[in-house]
């Protein structure tokens, strides 16, 4: 199937209003091993988003998604902004002028906004960080979509692993970021990094299945 | 009790935390309209006549809160333009792009960064903006401070008191009229040839957050403090100024480490609540320790020139010095916060 510049609008909407549903939330998670202001940061940065795709909403998917990311690039700060900020360009840029987002476009498009979070951070995995959300459920949105599985069964799938990612934070001691200071003591918290990763895809899920789960927000 | 204690925490000179940033960029821009002007939106301090045709522009900034850096270092012979972001809290790109374009006078552009990862990350999205407009940009880290270890904060050791150094030689050699790689090379020498460590007497308070940072006894000191009350070394009863001088001097000496025979620059900086005269009782002691290792203090800089707000405390730097860099410190400086030979 092909995505619509309307489906990824719907994403985006429909992700601004989780996170400003789970501002809270967010910042609890980071209040304990950050600065505490994740949940606050990324809340500004989509409603700044909001406004910036009003002008351009019936543009191309690459026009959404670079717009979204120069939104947040300029209104997140700290670390929050350049990372979700060059996820979005990045995946804007990858599907640069493109009418129609195939179902393999749209993958390949994720896996540029992942490799542009990780030279930007330069985390690999397990250092307790949004790439513990994003890259398993790109690798396994990937797999799903090479085999031929429909795109909403492999969106739903890529939100599993986002979540499982998420979850395998707790455990992990940080490896980078403000939480690296903390050393040990970062063990037992499940990183809002991670945490908000996860509920963007599970917002892209929700916005292109039939019929939507609710996201899940409870640690667990 | 403790609320009496609260109200005095928030006894603070601004209207509201909200606008703080604003009103003092607006209050440096109507002080020093010969110097430097300030764009808003995003928020960019600029040379009143940048961009200079031909040389090398020079461009930092970091978050607010560390008064006069950046922005009182702005003006002839030091930095081209600074962008402030909010309290402790990195710029954004944008404000970086802003600062970059506006000081690109067509000999490229050098980016003075210090090592932390929100502003790291900004700066280089910054950069990468800039090249896509067809700027040429590079960049230098700065990361002196030796409480930090490597192995230890993955982040890696923090950029402090040399920054304002290195503002000060780089810009003397890129007012030189001095070419974009030069100056790039000058700046990374400095950087290498700084080392810092600093201390606190009392936390401070960031507005929006309306209490201070950390907890701290009358009778106790940080040792190896940052610029934005992160943990430091250790903390111990207070001492005298004396050994309290020692201990952060010999540190820094037995890091990088500085010899017998070496010349330095000595700058022994308030964090912003400490006044000068117990800066110079600091500094005093520092000159007796490095006189004693036979270091010769031939250049010194004494005052609050990068601080954390209202912290009380100091952190001592030393760069070791050579012909070179000797020259660019004593070039002409004009700016807002430095000022000789002009």
């Amino acid at each position: 199937m092909a995505v619509t510049n309307a489906q990824i609008y719907g994403w985006l909407e429909r992700y601004a209003g989780i996170v400003a549903e789970q501002k809270q939330y967010l910042t609890g998670l980071d209040a304990a091993i950050g600065d505490g202001d994740h949940g606050i940061n990324m809340d500004r940065g989509f409603q700044t988003v909001m406004v910036k795709l009003a002008p351009v909403r019936d543009k191309d998917v690459g026009t959404l998604l670079k717009t979204t990311g120069m939104a947040l690039v300029g209104s997140v700060g700290g670390a929050g902004g350049p990372l979700y900020g060059t996820f979005f360009l990045r995946a804007g840029t990858a599907l640069d002028g493109k009418a129609k987002v195939s179902d393999a476009d749209l993958v390949t498009a994720l896996e540029a906004g992942l490799k542009g979070v990780v030279e930007r951070g330069k985390a690999n995995r397990n250092d307790k960080t949004m790439v513990d959300a994003l890259a398993p459920a790109t690798e396994r949105l990937r797999q799903y979509v090479d085999e031929g599985a429909p795109l909403e069964e492999a969106l739903a799938a890529a939100a599993d692993a986002a979540e499982e990612g998420m979850k395998a934070t707790i455990p992990l001691k940080a490896l980078k970021g403000r939480a690296s200071y903390l050393g040990d003591r970062s063990i037992g918290h499940q990183d809002p990094g991670a945490t908000s990763s996860y509920l963007m895809l599970r917002a892209l899920s929700d916005s292109l299945a039939s019929v939507p789960q609710q996201a899940k927000t409870t640690t667990s | 009790m403790a609320e009496a204690a609260v109200t005095t925490r928030l006894k603070k000179l601004i209207n509201t935390p909200e606008t703080e940033v604003k009103d003092a960029l607006a209050g440096m821009a109507a002080a020093h309209p010969d110097l430097i002007r300030v764009e808003y939106d995003p928020n960019v301090v600029i040379r009143k006549d940048a961009p200079k045709k031909g040389k090398v522009g020079l461009v930092s900034g970091g978050g607010s809160g560390h008064e006069p850096m950046h922005g009182g270092y702005v003006g002839l012979g030091m930095l081209d333009a600074a962008c402030p972001g909010a309290v402790f809290t990195s710029p954004t790109p944008d404000q970086m792009a802003r600062a970059t374009a506006a000081v690109d006078g067509g000999a490229g552009v050098l980016h003075v960064v210090k090592n932390y990862t929100g502003d790291i990350m900004n700066f280089e999205m910054a950069a990468e903006l800039a090249r896509g407009e067809g700027a040429k940009v590079n960049a230098v880290i700065t990361n002196d401070d030796v409480a930090v270890q490597d192995s230890l904060y993955t982040a890696g050791r923090r950029g402090v008191g040399v920054t304002v150094l290195l503002e000060k030689i780089v810009g003397g050699c890129a007012e030189a009229g001095a070419d974009l790689e030069t100056v790039t090379t000058l700046a990374k020498k400095v950087n290498a040839n700084g080392r810092s460590m600093g201390m606190a007497l009392t936390s401070c308070i960031v507005p929006a957050a309306g209490k201070v940072t950390f907890e701290i006894a009358d009778d106790e000191m940080e040792l190896g403090i940052g610029i934005h009350g992160e943990p430091g070394r250790e903390r111990t009863k207070l001492k005298a100024a004396d050994e309290i001088a020692e201990i952060l001097t010999s540190t820094v000496v037995k890091d990088l480490p500085f010899k017998r025979g070496d010349e330095v620059l000595a700058f022994v900086n308030g964090m912003g609540g400490t006044p000068l005269i117990e800066l110079y009782v600091i500094y005093n002691a520092v000159h007796k320790y490095l006189t004693g290792q036979g270091i010769k203090a031939t250049r010194s800089l004494v005052g609050s020139y990068i601080t954390s707000l209202e912290m009380a405390g100091c952190s001592v730097t030393l760069l070791k010095l050579d012909a070179e860099t000797t020259k660019f410190w004593d070039a002409p400086v004009h700016t807002p916060a430095l000022r000789w030979k002009v």
